[in-house]
């Protein structure tokens, strides 16, 4: 019952990944100005983004998806941490432009977008599987 | 003045309507609280705050220039009567005035609508005028010896005069100043012939002499310094006098020098002026805190916009010129517009302004854009901006000129060749290395190993350019140091075992150098000095997988901009560039034939410009290799207008100065205000340099120091919590016009505020003052704070918990509690301004947050713990000593810098005080020669494929005089493929300084103590690699490679530096500012910091001393820092870089207490001194001569400070032995047997 609306939510998430994995996949080599632009995207967008894995989290706990809910648990406490540790700045956000730069910094923050990307690939096709399931079951 | 102003109210004031421009809205209401009487007008406005304020406002009486303005009565009822505007709002109504809108947009760089507004025919006409000199100047070439050195600045001050003079006259008049700009036209400079724009002989021997009596002679050769004003200049200069001047016999009777004159003044003129107190009250309306003083009568007064405000301070009480006032009075109106509506534009695009900007980009810009650059003036900057720096030699180990002369090897041996007189006949020599054709051009990349004969035995390349005379030192050190011989000797002395824990003498007996990179005898000769550049490897592993293996940190230092006294100066039409990775050209690159050389960091084939064929210094054609930027490896470029995105700013500089109670009571304002009159004509800066003042407390006060005022106004905001400025323009003034208002202002100032009540300090709104008033044009913001803010936004509250100072735990709080500060500087950075802290303050001041605004905008630091001007003398007196380098160093403006290297490497982390931009560019507002940086490396990929890499770092900046120039440094390094010829060629000092930053960085992301165990890390880990891997010396000793054997004392004295040592006590505030310093400063001040030199001074004996301008010099030996070196029978000097102590022992030879010292015995030396006296005995002689020597070499003049064997202050003293076991800390010997411990595990 649930899953298609969760699946509509999923598709939103899984889109709404791709402009925050590409400010991730600031390569040196590419133009600086854009890179900047980028990293203000990616600004903009990790909040959001943490907040709808949340919603998508109670909403499971809501459909008493047990499987599903501890399956996303890992990435919600990494998220709560990530944010209880991000740098002080009086705003919401999570990157500090002065430190973006530092290869290291970008490099990891590189790497979690990817990870994370397909993290929500799989988690897309595993709702989708789900809603199918429960479609031709029902 | 009006005692009863004294304190704000802010909350009357916020309902107080409407201060600003009351005069244009035709709402007369009652007044309100306001001065009624006509004269009233300016009390109100002006000394609010203060009871005591005493600005001299008898002054204002006097003063025609005054801008009362008869209908004052009419004002005051608008004044408060109205209701409150927004200054923004005001932009909107035209300005009839012209003249005030001219003059601002002079000094800011001119903004677009005037860029436009510079027709091509201003253009032509400036053309037409500026060329003149170049014709006449390009055929000169006989007196080509100037050529190289001088051509640059000369081009442009040559044009700039030219074009100058007009400018200056126009000044005056209002209207015309639109086309000043575009009169110094760009396009001159690249009409002239690249290398033609010599001087005319006769110029040259006028401006000789300013250079000698500087840095000697070899800052002539470079310099050869600014022709004698051109005539025209004259003319420009009686127009000043004309213009600028014209307040001055008004105001010099009225000077306030001293405060008894002030008060006299005030009693005199402002009890008169009839300020009630309620006036003062009303004084300050919530948000149009300013007053307006002058208010113009009739028909003027209706254009006046109603915002603008223009708080006097005193006016004056009885308007003597009511008419020519009244001009001023419209001037103030249109000022605002203007800058409203100029602001935005001309900043906008600064910041994407990038070294390698693309020309269509600029191309708008160019057009309008000037090189205005030389002042008329021919004053001693001239010969700054080349880079010497008149008041030192160069900090480092730079050698004076006639010592290099001497020298054929050094690299910048082409600099002097270029000078006319005595190194003339070098040249010839000094190009032989690539004099035989291009065969031999290709040093790096043809042969794909350096010569065997290499570097070692050549301690006089580059690597020693210091004072010739150490070079004894350095022959018996050269085999101690750096991989020097490693092909020609089996065993290269750098990689000598050394058995630390039986070493017992593992300091050199003289100071340390740098390894010199072991490169062929030509290559090594062209190499950047290790003062600019240094490599912590100067043998580059070639994967980074040996670099794993090694366990050394890889990376780079630089002390770009440090003051030269020799430098080549290029200005040509192309600077000649890798088309594909735009590296400039430099001495390590290939040419593979006459007409096409090969990029050393991308490997790309480029053409060789025409114009490159040919050589101003030889006068021939077709050697492109005996050009000067491809014979030294340091050079600076003037650059052409594609390397601007606006014209060059004017050099600006704000002060923002704390007057609260607590700044007050601790006396800097003084100390502050003498130096600055002390030293107002040497700042920087050519005729359009700006300075302004502010001050605040709780609330924010401006200075209006407009020329032709009679006395500085003071204007007061109160409403900090949405700051504005109360007159857009004339809080910046040119510094030449109104310099004697600024004098009055700097007189007056530290007596203005004595009896002030106010604790509270509004430092974030000052700030964003600040930033709002320098952003149309960038520049340098110095802020002077005493105390914790502790009003409006990026309030702090103490953190620091004084029982935890020694805590050996975790030590919290070295971030910053807010990003307030961090924000706004990268808002200052994106403007183009830095913003210098000056900490002076007795309690916890939270420096790990205010100094993020100077950590991100490129500024720099100076904390004065528990500064006194009374109680604490020789802070003072180091605070006046910083303040004299401060202001009279060089500076650039709206710089960046980017750091290239050879494919294969790769940056990784900066650190210094600067913004990045992108992985490889650092935006730099301000730079100065006190800047150090630090970079880490990467080996992205294998570098099998070459036997050297290059890195090349390119300093874009404006000088103070209004030129863009770019500074280049380029460092060669060659590659090796065994761990032993790693470990061989490590500069340990290079490596400790990065080590430091790295730390600092892992104690603020990470905590104190991973910090530290990371340091004792990174000394256990090479060690035991080396051990292991390379020496086949049983494991039981503690062995390291000579090269290392410093690591293990270095990295305990890191451990024992204020920033990283833990239990002992340590301030918070003083534990942040040695992080601060540790990734600011350059190499050679932060090793003195580190590790200071001992030296034993009551024996001084002129056994190996140097001569140093006739002096002579004793160099006594380096003592290991341990108290079993301090006999009771010695003295000792303790060199800390900013410190000098010197410790006397109880049984110090009487002789040398009273020959040196002055003293009779020990008992009667005083506790504090700070002097040598100067007495005519043989050992005072050597002794002061020694410690001027030590002195010379730094910038920062050390504090001298007399430690007496079991006086209090011994513990300062003591700290800095860091041989020595603490409570809380290993002593060496401890601390290699646990290094020995660990690697043992």
């Amino acid at each position: 019952m649930k899953k298609p609306r969760i699946i509509a939510f999923d598709e939103l998430k899984t889109d709404y990944k791709n402009p925050i994995d590409q400010c991730n996949t600031l390569n040196p080599t590419v133009e600086k100005l854009k890179k900047i632009k980028r990293v203000k995207i990616a600004l903009k967008l990790v909040l959001p983004e943490y907040l709808i894995h949340a919603f998508f989290c109670v909403m499971f706990l809501c459909a008493a998806e047990w499987l599903t809910l501890g399956l996303n648990m890992p990435l919600l406490a990494y998220h709560i941490w990530r944010y209880m540790s991000r740098p002080v700045m009086s705003g919401p956000g999570l990157y500090d432009p002065t430190t973006i730069m530092n290869a290291d910094i970008l490099a990891y923050c590189q790497k979690e977008g990817w990870c994370k990307l397909a993290f929500y690939l799989l988690a897309f096709f595993y709702y989708l599987y789900g809603m199918i399931y429960v479609l031709v079951s029902s | 003045m009006s005692a009863p102003a004294g304190s704000p109210h802010p909350a009357a004031g916020a309902r107080m309507p409407p201060k600003l421009g009351g005069a244009a809205s035709g709402l007369a209401p009652p007044q309100q609280n306001g001065p009624a009487p006509s004269q009233m007008q300016v009390p109100s406005g002006y000394g609010l705050p203060h009871q005591n304020y005493m600005a001299p406002s008898g002054h204002y009486s006097q003063g025609p220039g005054k801008m009362t303005s008869l209908p004052l009565d009419n004002q005051c009822d608008n004044y408060y009567s109205r209701p409150y505007t927004v200054p923004t709002q005001n932009v909107g109504t035209p300005s009839s005035a012209n003249q005030p809108g001219a003059q601002q947009m002079y000094g800011r760089g001119p903004p677009a609508s005037h860029m436009g507004g510079s027709t091509p025919g201003s253009i032509q006409g400036a053309l037409a005028s500026a060329s003149h000199p170049y014709t006449s100047a390009s055929q000169p070439y006989s007196s080509f010896g100037n050529r190289y050195s001088s051509p640059a600045t000369y081009s442009a001050s040559s044009s700039a005069s030219q074009g100058y003079p007009s400018t200056c006259s126009h000044y005056p008049v209002s209207t015309v100043s639109n086309v000043v700009y575009p009169n110094v036209s760009y396009p001159s400079l690249p009409a002239s012939e690249p290398y033609g724009q010599m001087f005319t002989s006769q110029s040259a021997p006028s401006a000789r002499p300013v250079n000698d009596s500087y840095s000697g002679p070899s800052t002539a050769v470079t310099y050869p310094s600014r022709p004698p004003p051109p005539p025209s200049q004259h003319h420009h200069q009686q127009q000043q006098s004309h213009s600028g001047y014209s307040s001055v016999p008004w105001s010099a009777p009225g000077l306030p020098p001293a405060q008894d004159n002030l008060i006299r003044n005030q009693m005199g003129s402002l009890a008169p002026a009839n300020n009630r107190p309620s006036n003062n009250e009303n004084v300050q309306p919530p948000k149009s805190s300013s007053i307006v003083s002058t208010v113009l009568p009739g028909p003027s007064s209706t254009r006046m916009p109603p915002a603008p405000s223009h708080p006097v301070g005193p006016l004056p009480s009885a308007p003597p010129t009511p008419e020519q006032m009244q001009t001023k009075g419209m001037q103030y109106g249109d000022y605002v517009n203007n800058q409203a509506s100029s602001t935005p534009t001309p900043l906008s695009s600064a910041s994407d302004d990038e070294e390698e900007e693309d020309e269509d980009e600029e191309a708008g810009v160019d057009s309008s854009s000037t090189t205005s650059s030389a002042s008329p003036l021919p004053n001693s900057y001239d010969a700054l901006e080349g880079g010497s720096y008149p008041d030192m030699h160069s900090s480092s180990a730079s050698s004076p000129a006639p010592d290099r002369a001497s020298e054929p090897n050094s690299t910048l041996a082409q600099a002097l060749s270029a000078a006319p007189a005595p190194t003339a006949p070098h040249p010839t020599k000094v190009a032989k290395p690539f004099g035989y054709g291009y065969p031999t051009l290709q040093p790096a990349y043809q042969n794909a190993a350096p010569p065997p004969s290499s570097g070692g035995g050549h301690p006089s390349g580059p690597g020693y350019s210091g004072y010739p005379q150490h070079y004894p030192g350095v022959n018996q050190l050269s085999s101690g140091l750096g991989g020097l011989s490693l092909q020609s000797s089996p065993q290269p002395e750098s990689l000598r075992p050394v058995n630390l824990t039986q070493e017992k003498n593992i300091l050199p007996p003289t100071p340390i150098w740098a390894p010199i990179p072991n490169l062929s005898a030509e290559l090594s000769k062209l190499n950047c000095s290790p003062d600019s550049f240094r490599c912590t490897l100067t043998n580059i592993p070639q994967t980074q997988a040996l670099l794993n293996k090694a366990k050394l940190p890889l990376g780079l230092l630089l002390h770009p901009f440090r003051d030269l006294t020799q430098l080549p100066v290029i200005t040509s039409n192309t600077i000649v560039r890798c088309r594909s990775c735009r590296t400039y050209i430099n001495p390590f690159v290939s040419f593979i034939d006459q007409r096409r050389w090969k990029c050393n960091l991308c490997y790309r084939v480029n053409d060789v410009p025409e114009e490159f064929l040919y050589n101003p210094l030889t006068r021939s054609y077709g050697e492109p290799h005996k050009r000067p930027e491809v014979q030294n490896s340091t050079v600076e470029f003037i650059a052409s207008s594609d390397y601007m995105l606006r014209p060059p700013q004017p050099a600006v500089y704000l002060f923002v100065l704390d007057v609260s109670h607590n700044a007050v009571e601790a006396g800097y304002l003084s100390v502050l205000c003498q130096s600055l009159l002390d030293n107002l004509d040497k700042l920087p800066g050519d005729s359009r340099t700006r300075i302004g003042f502010m001050t605040f407390d709780s609330t924010i006060h401006f200075y209006n120091l407009q020329e032709g005022l009679s006395q500085p106004q003071m204007l007061i905001v109160s409403d900090i919590d949405d700051v504005f400025l109360p007159t857009p323009d004339s809080l910046l003034v040119n510094l030449h016009e109104s310099k004697e208002l600024i004098k009055d202002l700097l007189n007056a100032l530290p007596n203005m505020f004595i009896n002030t009540r106010e604790t509270h300090s509004a430092l974030g709104p000052a700030l964003q003052a600040a930033f709002k008033l320098m952003s149309p044009t960038g520049g340098r913001v110095s802020v002077f704070q005493t105390q914790l803010p502790s009003l409006g936004a990026g309030l702090l509250q103490s953190r620091e918990d004084p029982n935890q100072r020694s805590s050996t735990k975790v030590v919290h709080h070295l971030g910053p509690a807010t990003d307030f500060y961090k924000k706004l500087a990268l808002d200052c950075s994106g403007q183009q301004t830095a913003v210098d802290l000056f900490l002076l303050s007795s309690q916890y001041s939270d420096l790990a947050s205010l100094a993020c605004m100077s950590k991100y905008s490129a500024g720099c630091i100076f904390y004065y713990p528990s500064f006194h001007s009374t109680h604490n003398p020789s802070q003072a007196e180091k605070l006046q000593k910083d303040l004299k380098r401060y202001l009279t160093r060089k500076i650039g403006f709206e710089a960046v810098m980017r750091i290239r290297c050879t494919k294969g490497l790769s940056m990784h982390t900066f650190h210094g005080n600067f913004f990045v931009r992108s992985t490889d560019l650092l935006s730099l507002a301000n730079i100065n020669p006190d800047a150090g940086f630090a970079v880490q490396l990467l080996i992205e990929e294998s570098l099998t494929d070459t036997s050297l890499v290059c890195f090349q770092t390119a300093l874009l900046y404006t000088s103070s005089k209004g030129e863009r120039r770019i500074r280049v440094h380029t460092l060669c390094l060659p590659v090796v493929s065994s761990l032993a010829d790693v470990y061989a060629g490590v500069d340990v000092q290079a490596a400790i300084c990065l080590l430091a930053n790295m730390a600092v960085d892992r104690s603020v992301s990470s905590s104190l103590s991973d910090a530290r165990d990371a340091l004792v890390n990174a000394v256990v880990d090479p060690l035991s690699a080396y051990s292991s891997v390379v020496s086949s010396v049983p494991r039981s000793t503690l062995t390291a490679p000579s090269s290392l054997k410093l690591l293990p004392l270095y990295v305990l004295a890191l451990l024992k530096q204020k920033a990283f040592r833990t239990g002992t006590s340590t301030r918070l505030d003083d534990r942040v500012y040695a992080m601060c310093q540790m990734k600011s400063q350059p190499l050679v001040h932060l090793m003195k910091m580190i590790h200071p030199n001992l030296y034993r001074i009551d024996r001084l004996t002129d056994e190996g001393a140097i001569h140093v301008n006739d002096r002579v010099v004793p160099q006594p030996s380096l003592q290991k820092l341990s108290a079993e070196k301090l006999t009771r029978e010695g003295a000792f000097l303790m060199d800390c870089g900013s410190v000098f102590y010197i410790w006397i022992g109880k049984g110090c030879d009487n002789n040398f207490i009273e020959n040196v010292l002055g003293y009779p015995d020990f008992a009667a030396v005083p506790p504090k001194m700070t002097h040598l006296p100067e007495l005519d005995t043989l050992s005072s002689e050597r002794t002061r001569s020694f410690i001027t020597w030590l002195r010379d070499n730094r910038p920062l003049s050390p504090v001298l400070h007399m430690v007496k064997d079991e006086s209090p202050a011994k513990t300062e003293f003591f700290q800095h032995l860091i041989e020595d076991r603490t409570e809380a800390a290993f002593s060496y010997y401890e601390f290699l047997i646990h290094i020995q411990q660990q690697i043992c595990k």
